[in-house]
C-alpha cells in the first residue's frame, strides 16, 4: 500500500518543530506501524537524510516504550492497543497519516517523537511500592488474598506506564497512571499498612511534576492500551480523602 | 587463563548454606563507603540494585531504556517456577534441581542449579510480599500450572504477564531505593566498556544516549545484568534494543565467554510474515497445556492449507498428525522446547508445514474449547488470544493458531564462578547475561526464577564477600581520574568517530539482517561442520564490508538511534563468529545445540558425554585472532547423566 506520512520533526528541546511530509510507495499490510516507520527510516538513510527518532523496544505491547499520537489519537485508532501492535491492515491504500509525539508539559520532547517521561518514575519513587526488605517475607500462602481482590489488583497492575493517558488528557493529568498503582497496592492486604502514606505521597509527587487535575472526561481510559478503567481514579480519590482526613487527626505513615 | 569455579566443598544440599557462613561480611556502617555499579535494570539487575541499595551500599544503576521498568524481562509471559509443592504432587527442591539439570541436557553446573532450586521458594515469598498479583484459587491461596519439561505443577503466574508483574515488583523495590537516595538511576545510558584497575573491574564508560556525552563511572565493583544475545539472529523475540555489547566488551577486556552456541529456539512463536518484519512474537508456552500441535498427514493437504483453499477445521481427525503426542506420549505437547522446536522444523522440512510460507504448524484449541468451554479458555489465555488476533488478523477461538520456532533465549553467556564473578575480579554477571544454570536448554518458567535468584539472593551475599575481601581501606579508592579511564574512554571515542566517519552506503540495519540470515541458516536449529565453517568465513567478510560501507547518519553529540544500532551491530558481527566457532568445536548434539552429524536413527540429539561433558569457555586473544578455548569439566555427583527421554 502507498502512504503519505506527516511526521513531527524537532531537532531537540531548544528548537521549534514542524510536520514534514514523506511518501512511502510500498508497505505490506501485514507490517506493524513501527515496521512501517523502519521502512521510512531506511528510505531516509538511503537518501542521506536524518531518520526519525521514535521510542520503541519490545514491540509486543508490554514494555510501554512506544508512544506515538496517530491522527490525533495516542496509540492510534484501535482501542486497547499500543502502537507496536497496531498493524497497517488497519489503514487504507492512499491514506495520509499524521504522527506526533505525546503532547504534555510534564513530558518534554527530546527529539522528533521521543519524549522524557521520567516524571512517571518520580511518582513511583514517592510511594509506588510496598516496603519489604529482601529476604524478610513470610511464606507466600500465609496471606490469603480473595480471588476477586487478586483479580482486581491484577487489572490495575496491567498498566504499562506508557503515558497515553496523559497525552490524551486536555489537563495532562496523570490520575489514571497513579490510580492504577495505588489501586493495586492499596487493595492487597500486603499493601494496607502503607495505604494512606502511599496515596498522599504519590498524589503530591504527581502535582509537583506538573500534571493537571482530573475533570472526568475519560479520554485516558479510552486510549489506554491496557484498558485500565476509570473506577481506578474513583478508588484513588476515595483513598486520598480518607488519608487526608486521617492526617488532620493523626500522623499518617 | 585459569578457571576456578569455586564450588564449595560438601554435600550438594549444604554447599550454599556452608558457603554463606564462610563468606566475608561488610559491617552495615561500612557499606555506604562502597559503590556498586549495576548495568541493566531487568529482573537480575533491578533486583540486585534494589537489594544492595537496601543493605546500605551506594549503588548506581544503568539502563538504555527511558525507565528501568521497561527492561525486556517484562515480556516474559508464562510463569516462574518454585519448589513450593503447594499442589502436593511430589515436588521438592531436589526434583526442581533434577528437572533443570536434565532439561539442560547435562551441560549445567550442578552446584549452581541446586542453589537456584533452593532459593526458588523465597523468590515467590518476596514477590507476593511486594504486591505481585499472582493468580489465586477461590480459597485465596496461590494457583499453579504445569510447564514444559516437568510433570509437576510448580509454575506461578500472573495471567500471561508474569514477567511484567515480577519486573514491576523489582522496579517498585528499586524505585523505593532511588527515592531514598540509596540508588542513583541512569536512564538512557548505555555501557560501552568496562574499566580495569590493577586487574579488577573498577568502573565503566557509558554513553548518555540523550546528550551523546561519553561518561566515566568509577565503583568498587561492577555487575553486568544486560540480558542475552538473541538479537544476533536479527529476528528474535527479544526487544529491539537487546544487545551483546556490555557482555562482549567485557569479554574483550578479559572476561571469558561460556557456551555461546547454546541458544534456545522457542517452539511457539507467530510465523514470519515477510521481509519487512522486525521482530518475532512469542506465544506463551503455557498455551501448550491446552493447545494440540499438529500438521496434516500428507503434503497435498498441506499445500491446500498454505494457499487457503482449505480450512484447517475441515481436515478430518485421521488426516492430522499430532506429532508431539505421537513421538513423546508421556510429555505430549509439553515436551521441552528444544525437542518441540526441532519436531516442528522436521515437519515443515518434510513439506507438511502450513502458513503461506510453509513455515508453520497448528496449535489447535478446538478440543480444549469443546471440553472446558470458551469462557474457561478465555480466562486462561484471553490476552494471548487477543494478541494473536491483533498481529495475524485470525481469531484463534475459531481457527487454529499457527506457530513456528523462533530464537528466544540464550543459555550461553559470560562465564562466572559459583559467586557469579567473571574471570575479571570484581566483575559480576547475572541473569541471562551469565551462563551458569540452564546448560544446553532452558526449561520454561526458569528464566524469571534465575534472574531473581541472582539478583535477590545470590549477589547480595557474594558481592559483600568480594568487597569484604578487598578490605575497607580499598573502598572508594579508585576515582575517574585514574589513567586507566583515559585509555578506555579513548577507545570508546575512537570507535564512535570511526563509525561516523565511514559514511558508506548501507544502513546498519541491513548488515544486521544479513548477519541474522547467516546465523539462522548455519547456527540455528540444525548445525553442521560444513555450514559453520562457511558461516565463519562469510561473517568475516560481512564484518569487513560493514567497516567499509556502513552509513551512520547524524552526530555523536545528540540522541542518535542509528549510532546506537551501529555500535551494537558491530559487536554482533564479532560475536556471531564466536558463536559459530563454539558450535563448530562442540562436535556433539545436546539440548538446543543440534549438530546434524550427531543424531539417533529417529532424529534425536545424540550427546557425547565422554568428550564433551564440559563448559566451552573462550578467551579473547586479540582482534582477528582465534580465541583460546578452555574447558571447565562438569562433574555430576547427584544427577547422573542419562539419555534424556521424554517418550
Amino acid at each position: 500500500m502507498k502512504l503519505t506520512l506527516k511526521v513531527w520533526r524537532q531537532k531537540n528541546n531548544q528548537t521549534l518543530g514542524r510536520l514534514e511530509t514523506y511518501v512511502l510507495e510500498e508497505v505490506s499490510e501485514d507490517s506493524s506501524f513501527l515496521e512501517m516507520l523502519d521502512i521510512l527510516n531506511e528510505q531516509l538513510i538511503a537518501d542521506g537524510q536524518t531518520p526519525v527518532a521514535f521510542d520503541h523496544d519490545c514491540r509486543e505491547g508490554i514494555c510501554g516504550m512506544c508512544s506515538l499520537t496517530i491522527n490525533g489519537i495516542p496509540h492510534g485508532p484501535d482501542g486497547g492497543t499500543t502502537v507496536c501492535q497496531l498493524h497497517m491492515r488497519r489503514f487504507n491504500d492512499g491514506d495520509t497519516i499524521t504522527i506526533e509525539p505525546w503532547r504534555a508539559r510534564p513530558f518534554p520532547i527530546i527529539k522528533d517523537l521521543v519524549t522524557d517521561r521520567s516524571s512517571f518514575d518520580h511518582i513511583m519513587q514517592a510511594g509506588g511500592f510496598i516496603s519489604v526488605r529482601t529476604g524478610s517475607a513470610i511464606d507466600a500462602n500465609e496471606i490469603p488474598v480473595p480471588k476477586p481482590v487478586a483479580d482486581y489488583a491484577m487489572d490495575a497492575a496491567a498498566c504499562i506506564g506508557c503515558g497515553a493517558c496523559v497525552a490524551a488528557c486536555k489537563n495532562a493529568s496523570a490520575m489514571l497512571f497513579t490510580s492504577a498503582k495505588v489501586a493495586q497496592l492499596n487493595s492487597l492486604p500486603q499493601g494496607k499498612p502503607e495505604k494512606d502514606r502511599r496515596v498522599l505521597a504519590m498524589v503530591n509527587a504527581m502535582d509537583e511534576a506538573g500534571f493537571g487535575s482530573c475533570t472526568n472526561y475519560g479520554e485516558c481510559s479510552a486510549v489506554c492500551p491496557k484498558e485500565i478503567p476509570l473506577d481506578m481514579i474513583a478508588k484513588l480519590n476515595r483513598d486520598y480523602i480518607v488519608a487526608q482526613t486521617k492526617s488532620i487527626f493523626t500522623k499518617v505513615g | 587463563m585459569k578457571l576456578d569455579s569455586k564450588i564449595p566443598a560438601g554435600p550438594l544440599s549444604e554447599k550454599w548454606s556452608n558457603h554463606k557462613f564462610k563468606m566475608k561480611l561488610v559491617n552495615p556502617s561500612n557499606r555506604r563507603k562502597y559503590h556498586v555499579i549495576v548495568v541493566g535494570s531487568g529482573l537480575a539487575g533491578g533486583a540486585a540494585a534494589a537489594s544492595l541499595g537496601e543493605m546500605g551500599y551506594k549503588v548506581s544503576c544503568f539502563c538504555y531504556q527511558d525507565s528501568p521498568r521497561r527492561a525486556h524481562s517484562i515480556a516474559a509471559q508464562g510463569g516462574i517456577n518454585a519448589a513450593k509443592n503447594y499442589q502436593n504432587d511430589g515436588d521438592s527442591v531436589h526434583r526442581l534441581f533434577y528437572d533443570t539439570v536434565k532439561g539442560g541436557d547435562y551441560r549445567a553446573r550442578e552446584a549452581n542449579v541446586y542453589r537456584l532450586a533452593e532459593v526458588s521458594s523465597a523468590i515467590i515469598d518476596q514477590c507476593v510480599a511486594q504486591g505481585v498479583p499472582f493468580a489465586r484459587e477461590y480459597g485465596g491461596l496461590l494457583a499453579n500450572r504445569s510447564f514444559g519439561g516437568a510433570q509437576v505443577a510448580r509454575t506461578f503466574y500472573a495471567r500471561g504477564q508474569t514477567g511484567q508483574q515480577l519486573l514491576l515488583g523489582a522496579y517498585s523495590a528499586l524505585s523505593r531505593q532511588i527515592g531514598l537516595g540509596q540508588v542513583k538511576m541512569y536512564n538512557r545510558h548505555e555501557m560501552l566498556d568496562v574499566v580495569k584497575v590493577d586487574g579488577h573491574a573498577k568502573g565503566i564508560i557509558a554513553r548518555n544516549l540523550v546528550t551523546g556525552q561519553i561518561e566515566r563511572h568509577a565503583g568498587d565493583c561492577v555487575v553486568i545484568a544486560t540480558g542475552g544475545y538473541g538479537n544476533v539472529f536479527f529476528l528474535s523475540t527479544n526487544a529491539q534494543g537487546c544487545n551483546v555489547t556490555a557482555a562482549y566488551r567485557s569479554y574483550k577486556r578479559g572476561a571469558a565467554f561460556a557456551n555461546p552456541c547454546f541458544t534456545q529456539i522457542h517452539p511457539t512463536c507467530i510465523p514470519v510474515h515477510g521481509d519487512q518484519q522486525s521482530k518475532l512474537t512469542l506465544m506463551s508456552e503455557s498455551l501448550r497445556n491446552d493447545g494440540r500441535i499438529w500438521v496434516p498427514n500428507d503434503t497435498e493437504t498441506a499445500k491446500k492449507l498454505r494457499t487457503g483453499s482449505m480450512n484447517p477445521n475441515d481436515v478430518p481427525e485421521d488426516a492430522r498428525d499430532y506429532f508431539l503426542e505421537r513421538k513423546y506420549p508421556s510429555f505430549g505437547n509439553l515436551a521441552p522446547r528444544d525437542i518441540s522446536s526441532r519436531a516442528a522444523k522436521e515437519a515443515c522440512d518434510a513439506g507438511l508445514g502450513v502458513a503461506s510460507t510453509g513455515l508453520g504448524v497448528y496449535l489447535d484449541f478446538r478440543d480444549a474449547i469443546k471440553r472446558d468451554g470458551e469462557q474457561t479458555i478465555k480466562e486462561r489465555y484471553g490476552n494471548l488470544f487477543d494478541m494473536y488476533q491483533c498481529i495475524t488478523g485470525d481469531n484463534p477461538y475459531q481457527v487454529p493458531m499457527m506457530i513456528y520456532p523462533a530464537v528466544h533465549y540464550t543459555m550461553g553467556g559470560v562465564w562466572v564462578d559459583y559467586n557469579l564473578e567473571t574471570t575479571i575480579p570484581g566483575l559480576f554477571a547475572a541473569g541471562e547475561a551469565n551462563f551458569s544454570d540452564h546448560g544446553a536448554n532452558r526449561l520454561g518458567a526458569s528464566a524469571l526464577m534465575q534472574g531473581l535468584a541472582d539478583g535477590y539472593f545470590v549477589l547480595p551475599y557474594t558481592i559483600g564477600n568480594y568487597l569484604g575481601e578487598q578490605g575497607i581501606a580499598a573502598a572508594g579508592k579508585v576515582t575517574t581520574d585514574a589513567p586507566e579511564f583515559d585509555a578506555v574512554e579513548k577507545d570508546v571515542r575512537d570507535r564512535t568517530e570511526r563509525l561516523l566517519a565511514i559514511k558508506g552506503k548501507t544502513s546498519a540495519r541491513t548488515f544486521h539482517k544479513r548477519l541474522g540470515d547467516l546465523i539462522w541458516e548455519y547456527c540455528g536449529m540444525a548445525r553442521s561442520k560444513e555450514g559453520l565453517e562457511k558461516a565463519i568465513a562469510e561473517i568475516q567478510a560481512l564484518r569487513e564490508e560493514f567497516w567499509r560501507d556502513v552509513r551512520v547518519p547524524g552526530e555523536a553529540d545528540e540522541l542518535n538511534p542509528e549510532l546506537e544500532r551501529a555500535g551494537r551491530v558491530a559487536d554482533f558481527l564479532e560475536f556471531g563468529e564466536l558463536m559459530c566457532r563454539d558450535a563448530l568445536m562442540r562436535d556433539e548434539s545436546c539440548g538446543g545445540h543440534f549438530r546434524v552429524e550427531h543424531q539417533t536413527e529417529d532424529g534425536e540429539a545424540k550427546r557425547d558425554d565422554i568428550n564433551f561433558s564440559f563448559v566451552g569457555v573462550w578467551e579473547f586473544k586479540g582482534e582477528n585472532v582465534e580465541p583460546a578455548l578452555h574447558r571447565e569439566a562438569l562433574d555430576f555427583e547427584v544427577a547422573k547423566p542419562s539419555v534424556r527421554s521424554y517418550k
